[in-house]
């Protein structure tokens, strides 16, 4: 299973893919994780590639071969889509964040990500997690509003799913990020 | 116990395990969760230290003491740290002395992908790569067996795809290793022509030793699956052939330096064909062909960037890369509300020449702030500047030098001594965050804390300033953009060296409710676009200002000619 989580620096896919490599622990599976430290961080694109399965040798994701793209930012999904796989799935939270060529006015911010996005593979699905995240109880949640439409596409044990939530977020934010999943899971 | 751990926190797991008492570091990505995770063990000592040099320096004085010490740095930083790394080749250690260097193939957040295995070569030190986390750990415990049974320093090399990936790893008790006696021998710690000259004989003796046992050091590993094609690697380059080439026979390298190279023999007679995927460097591949094995290399794979999956099935399958959709860049900005903002807008409009330096505020170099000339290395700004005042004279009038606290501390303060003491009129601004910003917040001798949170006495930069024989210095309010702008003007005017420091905590620091600016009937001149602030956003021709990301720095208010811009508490 390679999972490929994109999104802008500050939006919380470290604590996703953390989630994740806990979902695979509590399964049984083998897994690797990599993330983006330093200056990225700041703003700048991010990916962060979790790969699990019987046994995984690669601790990155590469072009053509990730099971699905979780994108927290539209054309972020975008710029990542040459690494799905043939028929991959696509799940991208309905949100645009310009970047600072696009805030100066440099380059617009492009037209039709959703037809580039179909172009490539019909398995394309948005969620407004931001709105469903503020539902839960907090904009900063939308990262596990999009663990919870993840779970659900790939069939992913929910309540093992929640067992991972509960062992990777402080306890004060744990009934908060359940109903993130809840809400995400039912979007 | 298994545990997915980031591979440098497997590393820190490691040094606990291997009885190690203490560790001294300056942050580097990727390098810098090694030492934050080794300060959780209270077992450990730990400290950061104003730079790399001084990280080893101190390590080894506490190797010779009779502790197992470390040093962790990034690539560069091992330049800093190169003048005590090779002499300690010569005198050896007495507790096991591990220093870990984390390469950047690929530029993640580096200013160059420097191949740091030719230190070990250079410096006749034995330098392992571990492949993922649990190597990770067992080879920083087997780094210690070498240290001590050699009597030499080592060298642990990841390189940042291994230094940020996590993997499982098993989880040991900490052995206790006692504090070795340290016993007086000039001959052997006192490095001078005479003793020195004794010494080399030692390393190269040592060396030799080192040669002929790698060959059975199981760190090495052949793995045989077929006669066709033979692969040469290590490290992150190990994994990815294993998924790209699941019918290849490997040769995995575990130590990098001394090469196995009996070993490799055997095994290139195994195989009718021998490539060697490395990242940068043709290290390996050079060793071979000069020992007569012959294999092919960087003829195949470039010599920049990093390798992937994708690129071995690419060019020894012939498999295409899916190319990517072209898209808008998406760099790293300043955050929304950060101090460096306002002082580069200043040096932007007055059109300065800026030599600046390693940290966030590189960041400055981006459009629309675009004030950054020239950055180098840490702690080049001030000389630098020094520099272009010495050739053109009056010409460089507008000359200024930026450079950050902990960056100054690191390795500015020299340069500055240097202006002064050679008089050129250079203006240099400490851009004072209270931090070490881009690793991530990592305390410094002037934050007033050390690494585990304690109290600590605190620098004092602008005694430091004056004692370096800076006579005219101002401190400004990084916010308070009319007073940065006068400050500057003035400074540019100068005839003697001078100071300004802006001051300001890093935005990322303050905690709790924040307030917001609000915007009110924008005219569309976009003036205040011209701060690169990642909350202001062009809509259509007029600005908008997201409130999520917006600190009420007030930035914006100070700058639009129309007051259209109102502060607000939240």
């Amino acid at each position: 299973m390679n999972i490929l989580i994109v999104g802008v620096g500050g939006q919380g896919t470290l604590l996703t893919s953390r989630v994740l490599g806990k979902y695979a622990e509590l399964k049984g599976f083998d897994c690797k994780l990599s993330e983006v430290h330093g200056m990225a961080q700041r703003g700048g694109s991010v990916v962060t590639h979790v790969r699990f399965g019987e046994k995984v040798f690669s601790p990155i994701i590469w072009e053509g071969s990730a099971d699905i793209i979780l994108s927290f930012e539209k054309l972020e999904a975008l710029r990542a889509v040459n690494f799905l796989k043939k028929d991959g799935i696509i799940l991208v939270n309905d949100e645009e964040i310009y970047p600072m060529p696009v805030i100066t006015g440099k380059v617009k911010y492009p037209d039709g990500i959703k037809e580039s996005l179909e172009s490539v593979s019909k398995n394309l699905f948005f969620i407004n997690a931001l709105e469903l995240a503020k539902k839960a109880g907090s904009s900063k949640a939308v990262n596990v509003v999009m663990i919870g439409a993840l779970a659900k596409k790939m069939n992913f044990d929910f309540d093992t799913m929640i067992k991972a939530i509960e062992l990777s977020v402080p306890s004060k934010f744990v009934e908060l990020n359940k109903l993130a999943l809840k809400l995400g899971y039912d979007a | 116990m298994k545990k997915l751990l980031l591979t440098n926190e497997a590393i820190a797991r490691g040094a606990f395990e291997a009885g190690v008492r203490f560790v001294s570091s300056y942050p580097g990505t990727p390098s810098t969760e090694i030492t934050e995770n080794i300060a959780k063990y209270d077992e450990i000592y730990s400290e950061w230290a104003p730079n790399e040099k001084v990280a080893l320096e101190t390590s080894y004085g506490a190797a010779v003491a009779g502790a197992r010490s470390m040093a962790c740095m990034k690539h560069v930083g091992l330049n800093v740290a190169a003048d005590p790394l090779f002499t300690a080749a010569y005198t050896g250690i007495n507790g096991g002395l591990v220093v870990c260097v984390a390469d950047d193939p690929g530029m993640h957040s580096s200013q160059n992908e420097q191949d740091s295995r030719f230190y070990a070569r250079s410096s006749h030190i034995p330098m392992l790569e571990p492949a993922d986390s649990q190597e990770a750990k067992d080879f920083t415990k087997l780094a210690y067996e070498i240290s001590e049974k050699y009597d030499t320093p080592v060298l642990l090399r990841i390189t940042t795809r291994i230094a940020h990936s996590q993997s499982f790893v098993e989880l040991l008790d900490r052995e206790e290793v006692p504090v070795k006696e340290y016993v007086k021998d000039v001959t052997k710690y006192t490095m001078m022509p005479s003793s020195a000259k004794l010494r080399h004989v030692v390393v190269e003796d040592r060396e030799n030793r080192l040669k002929k046992d790698c060959e059975s050091f199981d760190i090495n590993k052949e793995i045989i699956k077929g006669d066709e094609l033979g692969i040469i690697c290590s490290g992150a380059v190990y994994q990815y052939v294993e998924e790209a080439l699941p019918n290849a026979s490997i040769f995995k390298i575990g130590m990098v330096y001394p090469m196995p190279i009996e070993s490799i023999k055997a095994f290139s007679k195994k195989v009718k064909r021998l490539i060697v995927i490395e990242e940068l460097e043709p290290f390996f591949e050079n060793q071979l062909k000069a020992s007569g094995i012959p294999c092919e290399g960087k003829n195949i794979f470039s010599l920049q960037g990093e390798i992937t999956v994708a690129t071995i099935l690419e060019k020894l399958k012939g498999e295409s890369i899916n190319a990517p959709i072209p898209s808008p860049v998406r760099p790293p900005v300043m955050c929304a509300g950060c101090p460096h903002r306002g002082v580069y807008y200043i040096l932007n409009k007055l059109k300065c020449v800026v030599t600046a330096d390693i940290g966030c505020y590189t960041l400055g170099a981006q459009a629309p702030l675009s004030s950054v000339d020239t950055v180098l290395c840490m702690g080049a700004s001030v000389g630098m500047s020094h520099g272009f005042k010495k050739v053109l004279g009056e010409k460089a009038e507008n000359v200024v030098a930026v450079i950050g606290d902990s960056t100054f501390i690191h390795s500015g303060i020299t340069g500055l001594i240097n202006a002064v003491y050679n008089q050129s009129a250079t203006t240099l601004i400490i851009l004072d965050n209270s931090t070490t910003g881009m690793t991530g917040h990592q305390e410094h001798p002037a934050t007033g804390k050390t690494i585990k949170g304690t109290p600590a006495p605190k620098l004092d930069l602008i005694n430091l300033v004056k004692a370096c024989g800076i006579e005219k210095l101002d401190v400004v309010d990084c916010y308070d953009l009319t007073n940065v702008e006068k400050v500057i003007k003035d400074h540019l005017k100068s005839e003697v060296p001078s100071v300004i420091i802006a001051k300001r905590p890093c935005e990322l620091l303050k905690k709790g409710n924040k307030p917001v600016c609000e915007i009110d009937g924008c005219k569309g001149c976009l003036k205040c676009l011209k701060l690169g602030c990642p909350a202001l956003v062009n809509d259509n021709g007029k600005v908008k200002i997201d409130k999520t990301l917006c600190v009420g720095c007030k930035l914006c208010m100070d700058v639009c000619p129309f007051g259209a811009i109102k502060f607000k508490e939240n």
